[in-house]
């Protein structure tokens, strides 16, 4: 793979202000390299979910350049844009499945950008991809479900049916925003463990928005600190202190600590 | 125990919402005042109390050799076209609405004014009385239900669009976007997320507006459009109450039938 | 979790939905039967549709000077549905809180009356007016009337599931101090209902100003009356006027009454 000397993520002099004059994100430089599970921390409306959002293009930045594999994000257009997506699976805190459809048909929504769009209009999936995306929901152990209806599984299911669907897209990134928020402690580690297998078995980049501090520490790598939409800290787990956490939630007022 | 309480301070109000509220109700009096000028109650018929006991007679004492004659004029022919027409007109509308809604709902996908401009032309056609519509496509396809159906079929499309472009613009964002970030393109999020997630919300509208049709159908014959309208004009004017009085029953029941079975349908969609 | 990760299986067969298969089947058959009963085809009107277009075109070269007949009967109509909203909604005032299971507590009586209710709601608005020109002959209280009994019928339905909706709280505690039922209505009831019923109101009228531009039609006062006149004899300029006149003033007055509903509900 030609993606494996440049880095996954490369974001830099992102800025991003709201019409109403709100400051989303100030002066981001980022890089994320290939493999790597990194958590993203900090108090909500801290810019988290500004920031992954900005990665795929769901929302658009003011200024700065985000490049995904070296290409950039941030001026592609109509189809080229598509497939730079589909390269990037993306996991919502509430879900959002199709809730009325079957979870097959959630899943296989991770193949429509290989497909032309005649051949989705009229349903006509491959027998391989609706193998793929079976073999997928047996991955996150929902097999039985595969004709279920969407909004009739509980929440950790359908988080496990985004990740299904992530998986039967087969994205070399995967931008999680605050994928555990809406789930209770036991569904959560699951749902975690199923983002790990996905780092670990296929090697995908995993970017992870977590409020949760003991989540953060458990699965992640690599901890990136936002504050007012500022990076105020990046560094290895393992060397990171307790200390920087309380700081990043607390606030710490004006002694942010260095970025690494 | 020794308490000096205070002295009571009036409530304070505000001068200008009290004036307008003062100035909303004097003008809503004024207008219905305004309204019994030029009207001639007293004008009303001598008979009127006569006619009213007739046409309540005849309600309870129908003329029950109506409902089946076997000639195809009878009550049960009748009302059975005229549920053909709301039918075939309600499927039509909403057919042609859907296009209509998508134009008309405000999504961040599209420039404001294109929005805009659709809920005027919804508007409009809903605005355009029905009978008038029924008139000139009488004058396209001759008298008779054909007319009916295609006026209802087209007169709905302003309400029945409206309803559906409301539910396109109250829809959930989230799957739209899992849709956009896999990849897809308008069209994949038109057919993947909006349509399933809409479905609902256009069978309970369209069904909802079967109701609303199957009233209308019912008076689409007083022009001439088919139904079970024109037997009712002319029992009228012949002054036969008791076959007026059961043609409104049998209006009654279909109608209230009618209701209760989309009623059923909608309680088991959700 | 019962599988293992690497023994994947195939792809089972998807059940067929038999009641799924039934609504297109109930579906289908009503489209072929209500095709037949009602003579409808498409090639027909598409044959005939230059006779559609020509009187559409007529009618898009109104003749202006008629609009100085036109206006004292478009007035006459909205007094028309000016008074069958007042009237309508006065008797589904009193009525509704005759049916609101919090207000009597008596079943029976709720449900007798809501029988009748049910039944008015049934009959369309022209109907109700045919039935009312009969009664007390040709003119515009034919129309008040109709459209008294009809926006009974719309609002009387809105009004009591506003008041079955409200916080029960405040009656029990009006109850508790010994209020009787007037004053359990007038303090606990109203001032909570009360926005949302003058909200009802105008959009019953809405609905009246609609139906009482055709009203005429059949001789219940108001513009209809000259809609027929001018089609019957093919005057289809004037019927232009008139249309495009009940086009403007049905969209102003439903663009005020909408915009007065938002400020009431804000």
């Amino acid at each position: 793979m030609a993606a494996t000397t440049k880095p996954m993520i490369e974001c830099t002099k992102v800025s991003k202000v709201y019409p109403d004059g709100t400051v989303g994100l100030k002066n981001i430089n980022l890089k994320i390299a290939q493999g790597e599970f990194v958590v993203i921390v900090g108090l909500s409306g801290a810019g988290k979910s500004t920031l992954l959002r900005s990665i795929n293009r769901l929302q658009d930045i003011t200024s700065g350049e985000i490049l995904i594999a070296g290409e950039s994000i941030t001026s592609a257009r109509g189809k080229a844009l598509r497939l730079l997506r589909c390269n990037i699976g993306m996991i919502f805190q509430n879900f959002n499945l199709v809730k009325r459809s079957s979870v097959l048909r959630n899943v296989l929504t991770g193949r429509i950008a290989y497909y032309p769009t005649w051949k989705t209009t009229f349903n006509l999936f491959s027998k391989a991809d609706k193998q793929t995306a079976y073999e997928a929901l047996q991955q996150v152990g929902l097999a039985d479900k595969v004709y279920s209806r969407a909004d009739e599984l509980s929440g950790g299911q359908q988080q496990r049916v985004s990740i299904a669907r992530v998986l039967a897209q087969n994205p070399q990134l995967i931008l999680a925003d605050e994928p555990t928020a809406s789930l209770d402690p036991q569904t959560s580690r699951k749902v975690m463990n199923d983002l790990k297998m996905l780092n670990e078995k296929y090697g995908m980049t995993v970017v992870a928005n977590l409020h949760s501090v003991a989540l953060a520490r458990e699965f992640g790598q690599r901890v990136v600190g936002v504050r007012a939409g500022e990076i105020v800290y990046d560094g290895q787990m393992s060397d990171t202190p307790e200390a920087v956490f309380n700081d990043i939630y607390n606030g710490g007022v004006g002694k942010g600590v260095a970025q690494s | 125990m020794e308490t000096s309480y205070q002295k009571l301070v009036p409530q304070t109000t505000n001068k200008l919402k009290v004036c307008w509220h003062w100035l909303i109700a004097i003008a809503a009096i004024a207008l219905i005042a305004w309204s019994f000028t030029d009207m001639d109650f007293g004008g009303i018929k001598a008979s009127a109390g006569q006619i009213a006991g007739a046409i309540f007679k005849g309600i309870f004492h129908p003329d029950w050799h109506y409902v089946y004659t076997g000639d195809g004029e009878d009550l049960v022919s009748e009302l059975w076209e005229t549920m053909c027409i709301a039918f075939l007109g309600t499927f039509i509308s909403a057919i042609i609405s859907v296009p209509f809604a998508f134009w008309s709902a405000h999504t961040k996908y599209k420039r404001w004014w294109s929005a805009r401009l659709g809920k005027i032309v919804l508007a409009v056609i809903r605005s355009f009385p029905e009978i008038v519509l029924a008139l000139m496509f009488i004058k396209a396809v001759g008298p008779g239900s054909a007319a009916g159906v295609l006026a209802l079929g087209f007169h709905s499309v302003g309400m029945l669009a409206k309803l559906f472009s409301e539910a396109i613009e109250n829809l959930e964002e989230g799957a739209n976007e899992a849709v956009t970030a896999t990849g897809g393109s308008k069209w994949h999020i038109m057919m993947f997320a909006t349509l399933p997630n809409l479905l609902p919300a256009l069978i309970s509208n369209t069904l909802y507006r079967f109701d609303v049709s199957l009233r209308s159908a019912s008076i689409l014959g007083l022009v001439g459009a088919g139904g079970i309208g024109y037997p009712l004009i002319i029992a009228l004017q012949y002054r036969q109450w008791d076959r007026v009085g059961i043609i409104l029953l049998g209006i009654i029941v279909m109608v209230v039938l009618v209701d209760w079975l989309s009623g059923w349908i909608r309680a088991r969609l959700v | 979790m019962t599988k293992p990760a690497t023994d994947l299986l195939t792809l089972p067969r998807k059940k067929l939905r038999v009641m799924n298969l039934l609504w297109l089947v109930v579906l289908i058959g009503g489209l072929v039967v209500s095709t037949q009963v009602t003579n409808t085809s498409l090639p027909a009107l598409f044959a005939n549709f230059g006779n559609f277009t020509e009187i559409f075109v007529a009618m898009a070269k109104p003749d202006w000077s008629y609009s100085g007949t036109v206006i004292p009967l478009v007035i006459q109509t909205i007094k028309i549905a000016i008074l069958g909203t007042f009237f309508g909604s006065i008797v589904a005032f009193v009525y509704s809180l005759l049916i609101a299971r919090n207000v009597i507590k008596n079943r029976l009586v709720t449900a007798v009356l809501r029988f009748v209710m049910n039944i008015i709601r049934t009959i369309p608005d022209l109907l109700l007016g045919a039935i009312f020109v009969a009664i007390v002959g040709i003119g515009p209280v034919a129309g008040v009337l109709a459209l008294s009994v009809f926006t009974f019928g719309v609002v009387v339905k809105l009004f009591y599931e506003a008041i079955e909706t409200i916080d029960p709280g405040p009656i029990e505690a009006l109850t508790a101090v010994g209020a009787n039922k007037w004053q359990i209505i007038q303090v606990a009831i109203l001032p909570q209902v009360m926005t949302y019923f003058i909200s009802y109101v105008l959009y019953a009228f809405e609905i009246n100003v609609r139906a009482s531009t055709v009203l005429g039609y059949i001789g219940a006062g108001g513009i209809g009356l000259y809609l027929q006149q001018t089609l019957q004899v093919f005057d289809y300029a004037r019927t232009g006027t008139i249309i495009i006149i009940i086009i403007v003033v049905v969209v102003l007055i439903d663009y005020i009454s909408s915009k007065s509903r938002e400020a009431l509900m804000r």
